[in-house]
């Protein structure tokens, strides 16, 4: 086991070296830098810059310099400093910038999985064992109302709703009194009463394909000969159940964590943008905009890191959980 | 009306099957007692309702089945109660069910949970039943593996199911079911997916704790061989209803029903060899073979690649094959499972390269002999329509989403042979040379039952006029009769086109009846070649006696099988 996941580790090293290759590449692809997406909204704003300060603002950013050289210095800075580099933008290092939004994308994304996996799997078991029951097709047809809506005007309702009906102020998941106070009960009571939009908009349409999978899953699990041993055993039925088909049918549970952790990052970036959610999502999406080529990439790099780590630990819970894959 | 000595009597038992567009009467008023300390065969073809049965008497009948009516008498210290009056999932059921009755069956690779351990699943079963603690039923569980004869039983006892081989795990699962002593044993085709030397050493076993624990036994298998040699009673059972039952001797000797003469002659055929099958001429030594394979072998897994673990040998599937394949000849190669025939047989094809040795193919007697291992794509095409394949499974060979026509006419496509209404005439020729209706070529294989799917797949073969076909256990999936006709069918079609057949199985009788000549292959290597009834009556090689003596023999009055050569003896 343990020479497994450090196989695993070592392997992680060369996929690494290739995507933050690709991830610096795709940066640099649009045409322009930095300094040409900056220039063209100061001339929008009528402001103009001699060329001078333009070649000196090149250096200083290093944009003058070849794009391998740049490369190298950037991931160098990571290898040997932990220095992400400097955010062009904001001004402010990288790392500090990532740093600022993981806790709170981690919070909601972690409070959605967990919903996910509450609500899915007795949602699942249920609608595999009643299959085609009056239950399992009310609970389909829900499923896939989930499935289809999109996540931003599930958003949108909910906002107004909780605006209209229960009086709360909505977006963001402080209010802004709490925003900067420090922890307090009353802090994370408002925390909670911000937070069941974004963990209910984002774990709907996860649930509902969770479901999915668990109960076909299951359903072909259930008719399989084992289940007949157990029942031939005279175990009670819930039990056979329980113990047998649901145990293996719950892989898919398990490698969900695998893409969960990437998702933190760049999903569901339209929805915390209409909910202003303090997330990584929007800060991602306005660094590629504007060509803020070091957080840009930065992220990029910590997503790809961020999947395989997933990966690693949906592998090692997967073994841990499946003998089958453990000795193999 | 009980008669005295019986422990489990059936009466007027019926279970039917809601369907969505009809009702299906699986079983029909069966009617049968189980006595302490005999065995009880249930016979019948697949999809006769005895599996229905079977599992009925323990209340486990899946979702659309209902019990309509009936009684099952289990008797008791306080008198007989009648389980039929419980209801399902009761503690009553639950108690009776692995406490009074216990199950194996059809599966061992599936039929034990993936992911637990083997003891914990016996555990399991033992504190279900049984007041005692976790550590007494741990030992309970090791005494029987011991039972079972597994060995190192305290070590095989925290093994994983994937870890055991597929006669190990049917003794796990004997354990099992005999946990908690039940006084009836449900065993439900229980040797069906095994070898034949291990099926003798699992029916031994089951019978040798019959006796010791006096238990009541319902066998359930659609091999006749079987019954002759374990059961005491048969019944028969054909679409739900038991049509005749009797004594076992009575049965085999006397039977009335003409169902039952009807599963017996295939049977009996099937063993007697091809009956009257003169030699083809082709066999003097003047001829020269169609199919010539020298040195073939096939090595797994040789340390080639650059991340091998491996203990740097890889496992030798194939080991130095030599045979001839000659005109005209039907060619039988025997074996357990993991002996390499099925990878010899794949190799002359070269769907899987040998790693070293040659197969040489001659066209005709004229044509210069060409060396399948070195063709290159063009030619290997070209020996492709010369030399085709029948598979096994008749359900997942054909393609559910082609029409008949379309999955017969695909070798002619694809060999831009014919299209248009040459093909169609041509699909009509080949389905009416297979026994099957013409107008049958625009339905899907969904329509056909297994038997009619098989000629199917034997038409595919055929459409291109091959020289020799590769049939790998290209019966093994069929009903007894099926299965005779089929066999039938392919020594017409030889009669008529002078094919030659390579025809791998791990059926004696069957490689017996159909086949002039038989190589037996034991751990990848060719143990012993000669012509099919000296093989199959005098033996030579300690290997194939031992095999042919685990042939169980249709007919209760010779039991073969009780006096075969074990692995020991050899």
């Amino acid at each position: 086991m343990l020479a497994y996941v450090a196989k695993r580790v070592l392997y992680m090293i060369p996929t690494l070296f290739g995507m933050s290759l690709i991830a610096f590449m795709i940066i640099q692809l649009p045409p322009g830098d930095y300094l040409t997406s900056l220039l063209s909204t100061m001339a929008d704003g009528g402001q103009n810059l001699d060329e001078a300060t333009i070649a000196r603002l090149r250096t200083q950013y290093g944009l003058d310099q070849p794009v391998h050289v740049q490369y190298f210095v950037w991931i160098g800075g990571i290898l040997t400093r932990g220095d992400f580099g400097y955010s062009f933008e904001w001004n402010q290092p990288v790392s500090t910038l990532i740093w600022d939004r993981m806790g709170s994308t981690l919070l909601i994304s972690l409070a959605s999985l967990l919903m996910v996996w509450a609500i899915s799997l007795p949602i699942g078991i249920y609608s595999a064992v009643r299959r085609h029951s009056f239950g399992d097709h009310a609970f389909t047809l829900l499923g896939f109302i989930g499935l289809a809506v999109p996540n931003f005007i599930m958003a949108l309702t909910l906002m107004y709703a909780s605006y209209r009906f229960l009086g709360q102020s909505v977006g963001g998941i402080f209010s802004p009194a709490f925003v900067d106070a420090p922890w307090s009960l009353a802090k994370l009571t408002d925390m909670l009463s911000h937070m069941w939009i974004p963990v209910i908009v984002i774990a709907m349409s996860g649930t509902a394909a969770m479901i999915r999978i668990l109960r076909a899953n299951l359903s072909d699990e259930l008719s399989k000969p084992y289940v007949i041993t157990a029942r031939a055993k005279g175990l009670p039925e819930h039990k056979v159940i329980l113990k047998y088909p649901v145990r293996i049918a719950l892989n898919p549970f398990v490698s969900s964590i695998g893409w969960v952790l990437p998702d933190l990052v760049s999903g569901v970036t339209i929805t915390a943008i209409v909910l202003n959610l303090p997330t990584a999502g929007p800060l991602l999406l306005r660094a590629l905009v504007g060509q803020d080529m070091y957080l840009a990439g930065s992220f990029i790099l910590l997503m790809g890191v961020l999947t395989l780590v997933g990966m690693l630990i949906s592998d090692i819970l997967l073994a841990v959980l499946d003998p089958r894959i453990r000795f193999n | 009306m009980m008669k005295p000595n019986a422990l489990l009597s059936v009466r007027n038992l019926s279970i039917d099957f809601h369907l969505r567009t009809h009702v299906l009467h699986a079983v029909r008023d069966v009617t049968f007692d189980l006595k302490r300390g005999k065995t009880m065969a249930l016979v019948g073809e697949s999809g006769s309702g005895k599996s229905v049965t079977a599992r009925g008497l323990m209340r486990i009948i899946d979702k659309p089945g209902r019990m309509t009516g009936g009684q099952i008498l289990l008797d008791g210290p306080d008198g007989p109660v009648d389980v039929a009056q419980f209801k399902e999932g009761s503690r009553e059921v639950l108690g009776i069910r692995g406490g009074r009755i216990g199950l194996i069956f059809q599966e061992p690779m599936s039929s034990l949970s993936p992911v637990h351990t083997i003891g914990s699943q016996i555990v399991e079963a033992v504190r279900l039943h049984k007041r005692v603690s976790k550590k007494e039923a741990r030992v309970r569980c090791i005494e029987l593996l011991r039972q079972v004869e597994i060995p190192q039983p305290e070590l095989m006892t925290d093994r994983y199911t994937f870890e055991f081989s597929g006669g190990m795990r049917q003794r796990a699962m004997i354990a099992m079911a005999l946990a908690c002593d039940p006084e009836v044993l449900i065993a439900d085709e229980p040797t069906t997916a095994l070898d034949v030397t291990t099926q003798a050493e699992i029916l031994d076993l089951i019978k040798r704790l019959q006796d010791e624990r006096g238990m009541a036994m319902l066998l359930i298998t659609h091999d006749m061989g079987i019954v002759a040699e374990v059961a005491d009673e048969v019944a028969v059972m054909r679409f739900g209803k038991i049509v005749e039952q009797g004594p076992v001797d009575d049965i085999f000797h006397a039977s009335r029903h003409p169902y039952t003469r009807q599963l017996l002659d295939a049977t009996v055929k099937l063993e007697s060899g091809a009956a009257g099958r003169a030699l083809p001429a082709s066999l003097a030594p003047t001829v020269a073979p169609v199919l010539s394979i020298r040195n073939l072998t096939k090595i797994y897994g040789a340390p080639s690649r650059m991340f091998s673990r491996g203990s740097g040998r890889g496992l030798v599937a194939v080991d130095d094959a030599d045979l001839d394949l000659f005109p005209g000849e039907n060619l039988g190669i025997v074996g357990e499972s993991g002996s390499g025939k099925t990878t010899l047989g794949r190799m002359i094809l070269r769907i899987v390269e040998p790693t070293s040795g040659s197969v040489t193919y001659r066209a005709d007697e004229a044509a210069s002999p060409v060396d399948v291992t070195t063709l290159g794509k063009a030619d290997l095409r070209r020996y492709h329509q010369d030399v085709r394949l029948i598979f096994q499974d008749p359900f997942a060979s054909l393609n559910p989403r082609m029409t008949v026509k379309q999955i017969i006419g695909d070798p002619l496509v694809i060999s831009k042979a014919m299209s248009g209404r040459a093909l169609e005439a041509r699909v009509a020729e080949l389905l009416g040379k297979v026994g099957l209706d013409p107008l049958a070529m625009e339905r899907y294989p969904h329509a056909f039952s297994g038997g009619q799917r098989q000629r199917i797949g034997i038409a595919r073969a055929l459409a291109l006029n091959p020289k020799v076909i590769v049939a790998d256990e290209a019966t093994s999936a069929l009903d007894v009769s099926i299965r005779s006709q089929i066999l039938d069918l392919l020594l017409d079609i030889q009669k008529q086109l002078h094919l030659s057949f390579v025809f791998i199985s791990h059926d004696i009788s069957v490689v017996r009846y159909f086949c002039d000549r038989v190589a037996v292959m034991h751990r990848g290597k060719v143990v012993e070649v000669g012509d099919a009834e000296s093989i199959c009556t005098n033996p030579s090689q300690p290997y194939t006696k031992r095999l042919i003596s685990s042939v169980p023999n249709p007919d209760p009055r010779n039991k073969r099988m009780l006096h075969r050569l074990r692995a020991d003896q050899v």
